[in-house]
């Protein structure tokens, strides 16, 4: 394992060691210290190591991750894991607003909370939150699921497409065209291997299902009949 | 006006004229608000409304044809390491594929790539054929980021985060259910046939200092060699302008109320946003109040039908303009050889503005594989360099005529306006007077 201090490199030189290795891979494991909270680390990966970040780091970690292992052992600022490509990013603290925000694919694991609109226009990525999350999560998403061990804030799914939402505790209350759905059993299957991959025991029986009604993909035409 | 109507026994309301009866009519009848494409067809003040003052006495004019008259221009050289270097400065502007059909894509960047400028992707993502064809793509980062991955990220030329639209500041995009074809819906990962709403605000932060933050992100994803570009719809541009620089733009792109779109309200389209006119000199002020004019390049868009108003842009401070509506005539859009066609869906050539429905006969703004294949994509593009080409020699014109040796010597002194609306949204005189109205304000 290579360790990177930020104490004598810049966030600049960090991310292009680690870009550099799409284009050769030299090192497989990273670990980057001494960052103060800098944003924008490891943004950007594409390629299959693992970067250790130790302690809380800032705005768009991993950012348009593809294929990498990050570790992040913090707390990480808004837009963790954002557009999200593949690979996995795990956050052994709390996120901030915006977790994997519009992320394609891959695997975000969040062992505490995460603030506003996590999963805000997913498409297509899992996260598995160990904790709550705040209001407007997965607002406007797509495709992917939203696991939540703890509770749901305001409007959860607000405008909703295809992704689908599972939470164990309360939901202060549903978004605009967000419902209640059977937990059928392929929904208990992804679930528990949801689970399983992020690393939680919860029980798949405890949760609920919330998906899109469906009611508002096309504008409502209230027909008069007139002439 | 009909013969039937043309006596004071059938005097048209100038307040309820036909095209409100007809809307109130409309609305009534169906209960829902309408949607068309195209920009603004209401009257405002516009670069019409100024007029060029030619070399004479006091000014030495370079011969028309044969002295040189520099066109070039290079955008986003405040950070990027590889900017844009363009051999004329009318670049087009983002349009989506899903709201124009492939081989429209694949026509405007034939048509741009011919003459040396850059095209752009719109609200949906990248696609081969206009990447493939594009000498120099700008990728947009909206809201919804529908389509957007760092490989494409990294294969642009350029990085145009977008704000906001000059036909909509403050509204996200929409493209009706019957043009969510299978390959739409699988780019933009959304279910075939939905009416899509695009976000109108970005995911992931919430204001000037988090963009600044998302810019550093964007940058660090290409290693800091994409010029980063920043569109704002004209409404506070003032106040706009001066945090995108502030936010870290190399390069920030104006789009005033009469630029295009392919599918928004009419409510919005004629009633958000100001005109182009007013909007430049906002801009170009708080440039310079920051030192940054020239060093932030300011491409305006909104408009931009011909050489003169390329010339009037660059005159009033912009470096490079941009043309969404006017590149779409000259691919085909709205041309009389569909005439019967455009009858048949209750519209005229000339008139033609549903884009949002998919029914285009030119086969541009639609997403039906029949209508789509009425336009080659050669030939297109082949139409498009040519209308580039004119409208650039057009600015040369007049640039030679006020005396100057590349199109971004012209400047605000060169110009008059022929009312006070004009002179006062664009900061010249009025013609024949020294009085520019309304100097003092922001």
């Amino acid at each position: 394992m290579k360790t990177i201090s930020l104490a004598e490199h810049s966030v600049r030189e960090v991310n292009q060691l680690l870009h550099d290795q799409a284009r050769e891979l030299t090192e497989p494991h990273w670990r980057i210290t001494d960052h103060d909270g800098r944003h924008a680390l490891a943004c950007g990966l594409d390629q299959a190591i693992a970067v250790d970040i130790d302690g809380h780091a800032g705005y768009y970690c991993a950012g348009m991750n593809q294929q990498a292992t990050v570790n992040v052992h913090g707390t990480v600022g808004v837009g963790v894991a954002e557009n999200m490509m593949s690979g996995r990013v795990h956050v052994h603290g709390n996120a901030s607003q915006s977790a994997g925000a519009t992320a394609h694919g891959g695997l975000l694991v969040i062992d505490g909370d995460a603030a506003a609109r996590c999963g805000i226009s997913m498409k297509g990525v899992d996260i598995v939150v160990g904790g709550s999350v705040g209001h407007m999560s997965a607002f406007m998403g797509q495709a992917g699921r939203l696991v939540v061990c703890g509770d749901a804030g305001e409007a959860l799914g607000d405008s909703l497409y295809e992704a689908r939402l599972y939470v164990r505790g309360s939901v202060e209350s549903l978004g605009a065209d967000c419902i209640e759905k059977e937990m059928r059993d392929e929904h208990w299957a992804e679930l528990r291997e949801l689970l399983a991959q992020a690393g939680f025991e919860a029980d798949p029986a405890d949760f609920r299902r919330y998906g899109s009604a469906r009611q508002l993909y096309n504008f409502h035409v209230d027909n008069a009949d007139g002439g | 006006m009909d013969d039937h109507t043309d006596n004071w026994g059938l005097r048209e309301s100038a307040t309820f004229d036909r095209n409100s009866i007809r809307e109130i009519q409309r609305a009534a009848d169906t209960g829902i608000y309408d949607i068309r494409g195209f920009g603004a067809k209401r009257k405002v003040p516009h670069f019409d409304d100024l007029v060029f003052l030619g070399a004479s006495m006091s000014r030495y004019p370079l011969e028309g044809y044969r002295e040189r008259c520099g066109t070039d221009v290079v955008l986003g050289d405040r950070f990027a390491s590889k900017p844009l270097h363009l051999d004329i400065p009318v670049t087009i502007a983002g349009m989506s594929f899903g709201s124009l059909s492939a081989n429209a894509k694949e026509a405007l960047g034939r048509g741009a790539s011919a003459v040396g400028t850059s095209t752009t992707t719109g609200d949906g993502g990248m696609t081969d054929e206009e990447r493939g064809q594009s000498r120099t793509l700008v990728y947009q980062y909206l809201p919804s980021r529908y389509g957007m991955n760092p490989k494409h990220l990294r294969m642009a030329d350029a990085i145009e985060v977008v704000l906001g639209q000059g036909a909509k500041p403050g509204g996200g995009g929409m493209l009706m259910g019957q043009k969510i074809s299978d390959r739409v819906a699988e780019m933009r990962t959304l279910p075939k046939g939905v009416d899509q709403r695009s976000a109108c605000r970005h995911p992931d932060w919430t204001g000037p200092d988090d963009l600044a933050i998302k810019i550093e992100e964007l940058r660090e994803i290409t290693d800091w060699e994409k010029p980063v570009f920043i569109k704002i719809g004209a409404s506070r541009t003032y106040f706009d302008v001066k945090l995108a620089v502030k936010a870290g733009a190399d390069v920030v792109v104006l789009d005033g109320m009469q630029g295009g779109t392919a599918a928004t309200q009419e409510v919005f389209i004629e009633h958000v946003g100001i005109p182009t006119l007013a909007a430049i000199p906002q801009a170009v002020q708080a440039l310079q109040e920051m030192d940054m004019h020239r060093k932030v390049q300011l491409i305006v868009s909104g408009g931009i039908r011909n050489g003169a108003d390329v010339a009037k842009a660059i005159a009033l401070g912009a470096d490079a303009v941009s043309i969404g509506t006017a590149a779409l005539i000259a691919l085909g859009c709205n041309h009389p050889r569909w005439e019967e066609d455009y009858k048949r869906i209750g519209s005229a050539a000339g008139f033609y503005d549903d884009y949002h429905a998919g029914q285009d006969p030119a086969g541009i703004s639609t997403q039906d594989p029949e209508l789509a294949a009425r336009l080659d994509p050669e030939l297109a593009g082949r139409r498009l360099a040519n209308y580039l080409r004119v409208i650039t020699l057009e600015a040369q014109t007049i640039a030679r005529a006020c005396g100057k040796s590349h199109v971004h010597n012209l400047e605000p002194e060169d110009l008059v306006a022929l009312d006070m609306e004009a002179a006062a949204m664009a900061r010249v005189p009025l013609a024949g007077t020294g009085w520019i109205p309304g100097q003092g304000g922001v």
